[in-house]
């Protein structure tokens, strides 16, 4: 269709929010050159910030290759055996994502020792964790891993669907068995997928603030949070954490821009070819129940069974209250986010133009900034405006900008399908445009503003440096009290708000199959 | 006659940053009940001035009145939901959470509700789909769906129904049988119609009077039959099926060409260009005093055989029954037997054919 300028409206919002994403970005580099000579020289040039720069690359790219271990084979399990209940599988593969990292840490670090989860439930002593050679590194890997493998494992799965079955066919009348099939003709088709889903897991490390401060592994997130009092030396290392990620993006979107790999005629099947796995079936079941086992099993056994020791009394009341909290502020946070991102999702999708760019561009960077180095620019802003310190508002408001992304895309494929002829129908029946837009377009994009609520809602019951950083000063969500409890090592006090956490999430995320279930029949 | 139901004159419309006009200048006259064909290739603007008809587009310069009354004019625009009209879209753009006889219930809100309901059962009857009311369109086939946009159309009793391709979704044996029963439909309900296709052949056989589309302005209007038969331009003759055109030097009316001295539609002396139509050439075994040419090449068909033929240095197309047959090689005789349509002195846009 020909372009239409958006509504004035439309355009000031898009700008509004790409404002609101940058201004925190901007005082916080502010922040950094504006620190004196020598103090600058000092910062910039240390040891330790190679120190930090090495311990946040190794792990990211420790926990992208692990993922790729874990996801791949599971993935190809999955769309291309006959393993047996594959359905069953492709939805529990889904599932560690309702696990916050935080909690797998605790997982891990609860295990271990003469009175750990091992110790006390089979009489086995573990070492722990941390006390094991580089055992900050290898826990921080593991409980990463285990968490954010099911990105990977998804575009992976959705890719092994995709790809035509006739090019494989075309390489074994070529004289290629099978693995040389897969090397050569299926794995470079799954090389878009693999490198969106690395992408998203390194960014979600790069962000990651809980798991790297059980652990105690130096990286610049923990680097932030320990010295945010010094606000030149936080600046530094926020600015620093930026560059690393704005790095990472162009060098791993290369890859994905300009890339085709379409076929070149019209495949007539879409049915991909089913292997019998045959003798080798157990090893493949063996691989699948392991993963699921210690990335789903794991955690809950042992929230479950800390939560049968015992706490405090007082723990109880302090849950109820945590709650409380939590909710207030995730369902604002949903409320404003979903609110900002219909707007922002019809200017992308029907009025594509230079403003529509520079919308998906607030929301992404949005999401793409590291939590730790947004937190100090937005606190960096209000230190400018009194009214706004560390109140609600200001926290709400970072969740907005953090979590636009997330809320964008259920609105936004939900608005491919009110495409603009159903609205221009209602207008040729005789609707108002208001009236075509809230008895069309709005029913049918309602699905996708639900998912986008319970995204939102559920990404910020979960949120740690935001809420650490920016919330009010007596503000302690389910999630703040979980991570200040294993940080204590009192494991059995954080059960109970874990178990709350991963209740919440499970609910959502079953609500959300159940919807992409009707959906599809 | 009757008056006309629709009309549009100097309709134009430009969508920047492009600078050439989509629709330039264009005038048209729809009369009461008659089914009417914007016929051309895509990018011609016949889906514009369908849209500016409608109301969806808001015209940049000219008027147009539906019914007496004018619904867009220099300062004016009435919006499509007064306008009194009704579209069938090319994807049909059915409400997918709305039932089929909540989607034609639509269009009938503001009525009593029982009307609104008999009113809405009537016409998926109409369209053979009076069981279906309270399916899903996603659980209908493409025809059904098709159907069930149309009633929704109908249901309002619009003053004009706009069909932007309405067939172009179906599958190729599904199409005919539909063009026929919605032409059946129309008629019966004596319903102005303005359809617009890129596909000549469900112009001309689905509309009383086609109007050919070219860069955004009317090149010929009238039946199928003047259309065909008489094209008054290389691109009409072209657009409308296959055809030889010629250079011939006219003399009061008629014209010496290599198929014979051959009398012309139009009185005019001159060098003209002049469109045959292949099936108008009559190919017989060679005879006395008639003019030869010989088989280049030939192509079976089905209905009839194709010839190539080369008549004096020409290259001539020619469409035979199937009683005869020639080799490729053989000399032939020709006769024309037919109009010959005088298409200008020049063949400046002949090239641009689909």
């Amino acid at each position: 269709m020909h372009r239409k300028p958006p509504p004035v409206y439309f355009t000031a919002l898009v700008l509004l929010t790409a404002v609101g994403v940058s201004l925190p970005l901007v005082y916080l580099v502010i922040r950094a050159i504006g620190a004196d000579g020598d103090k600058l020289r000092e910062l910039v040039f240390r040891w330790r910030n190679l120190e930090l720069l090495w311990n946040t690359l190794f792990l990211a790219a420790a926990v992208a290759v692990a993922c790729q271990l874990l996801a791949l084979p599971l993935a190809w399990f999955v769309a291309r055996t006959d393993l047996r209940g594959r359905r069953l599988v492709s939805i529990l593969a889904v599932l560690p994502l309702a696990i916050p990292p935080y909690i797998m840490a605790f997982a891990l670090l609860a295990a271990g020792g003469d009175y750990g989860t091992a110790a006390r439930l089979f009489g086995v002593t573990v070492t722990p964790v941390r006390m094991l050679p580089y055992g900050e590194f290898w826990g921080a890997t593991a409980a990463l891993s285990l968490c954010h493998f099911p990105y990977l494992f998804l575009t992976v799965r959705a890719a092994l669907l995709r790809t035509d079955p006739n090019l494989e066919e075309a390489s074994r009348t070529l004289g290629h068995n099978g693995w040389g099939t897969f090397w050569r003709v299926v794995y470079p088709q799954l090389r878009p997928a693999l490198a969106s889903g690395r992408l998203l897991i390194v960014l979600h490390v790069l962000a990651d603030f809980g798991v790297v401060s059980l652990f105690g592994y130096d990286t610049f997130s923990r680097a932030i949070y320990v010295q945010q009092i010094d606000r030149a030396t936080s600046a530094w290392l926020g600015l620093m954490l930026l560059l690393v990620t704005v790095v990472i993006l162009t060098i791993e979107l290369r890859p994905l821009r300009g890339l085709r790999l379409a076929s070149s005629a019209r495949s007539s099947r879409i049915t991909p070819q089913i292997r019998k796995l045959g003798r080798v079936a157990w090893l493949a079941y063996l691989w699948t129940v392991s993963i699921l086992f210690a990335a789903l099993l794991f955690p809950l056994v042992t929230i479950g069974f800390w939560l049968s020791q015992g706490s405090d009394p007082a723990v109880w009341e302090e849950l109820s209250s945590a709650l409380g909290q939590s909710i207030s502020a995730s369902a604002p946070a949903a409320i404003l986010t979903t609110a900002v991102a219909l707007p922002l999702a019809i200017v992308i999708v029907r009025y594509p133009s230079r403003l529509s760019r520079i919308a998906e561009m607030a929301a992404y960077v949005g999401y793409a900034t590291p939590p730790l180095a947004f937190a100090l620019g937005l606190i960096f802003f209000a230190l400018h405006l009194n009214f706004l310190y560390q109140t609600m508002t200001l926290l709400v408001i970072g969740y907005t900008l953090r979590y636009l992304a997330e809320a964008l895309g259920p609105i936004r494929s939900s608005l491919h399908k009110a495409k603009s002829s159903l609205e221009e129908a209602a207008r040729t029946l005789g609707c108002s445009p208001t009236r075509a837009f809230r008895r069309v377009t709005l029913p049918v994009v309602l699905g996708g503003v639900w998912v986008s609520l319970a995204f939102v809602f559920l990404s910020v019951m979960k949120e740690l440096p935001l809420t650490l950083l920016v919330g009010p000063l007596d503000f302690q969500t389910l999630a703040t009290n979980v991570w200040s409890y294993i940080e204590e090592a009192m494991f059995a006090e954080a059960a109970p708000f874990a178990l709350v956490l991963v209740a919440i999430s499970a609910v959502f995320v079953g609500v959300l199959l159940f919807t992409e279930r009707k959906s599809n029949a | 006659m009757k008056g006309p139901l629709l009309q549009a004159s100097g309709l134009s419309k430009r969508f920047p940053p492009e600078t050439d006009p989509v629709v330039d200048l264009l005038n048209l006259e729809v009369v009461d009940g008659e089914i009417f064909a914007l016929l051309g290739p895509s990018g011609c603007g016949k889906t514009t001035t369908l849209r500016m008809i409608a109301g969806l587009e808001r015209a940049d310069r000219g008027t147009l009145s539906l019914a007496g009354v004018t619904v867009a004019a220099p300062g004016l625009h009435v919006p499509p939901e007064r306008r009194d009209i009704g579209l069938v879209f090319q994807d049909y753009a059915l409400f997918p959470h709305l039932s089929v006889l909540d989607n034609v219930l639509f269009g009938l809100h503001g009525r009593p509700a029982t009307e609104a309901r008999n009113r809405a059962r009537q016409t998926l009857d109409m369209v053979q789909l009076g069981e279906s009311g309270d399916r899903s369109p996603a659980d209908l086939s493409g025809g059904e769906q098709q159907r069930v946009a149309l009633a929704r159309a109908l249901a309002p009793a619009p003053k004009v129904l706009l069909l932007d391709e309405p067939f172009s979704n179906l599958d190729a044996n599904l199409r005919e049988s539909t063009r026929e029963e919605m032409r059946t439909l129309l008629k019966h309900e004596s319903m102005t119609a303005i359809l617009v296709t890129h596909d000549q052949r469900e112009a001309l056989t689905f509309a009383d009077r086609v109007a050919v589309m070219n860069h955004g302005r009317c090149e010929q209007v009238g039946t199928p039959e003047e259309l065909y038969l008489s094209p008054t331009s290389a691109f009409v003759a072209k657009f409308l099926g296959e055809t030889n055109l010629l250079q011939v030097d006219a003399q009061e009316g008629s014209a010496k060409t290599p198929l014979g001295t051959l009398r012309l539609n139009r009185q005019l002396s001159g060098s003209v260009w002049v469109s045959l139509r292949p099936e108008h050439i009559g190919i017989t075994r060679c005879a006395d005093g008639k003019p030869t040419g010989v088989v280049v090449a030939r192509e079976f068909c089905g209905t009839h055989v194709r010839y190539r033929l080369d008549v004096g240095g020409l290259s001539i197309v020619a469409h035979a029954s199937l009683n005869d047959s020639f080799a490729t090689g053989e000399a032939v005789a020709l006769q024309f037997s037919g109009t010959v349509a005088v298409i200008g002195d020049s063949l400046s846009n002949a090239e641009e054919t689909p």
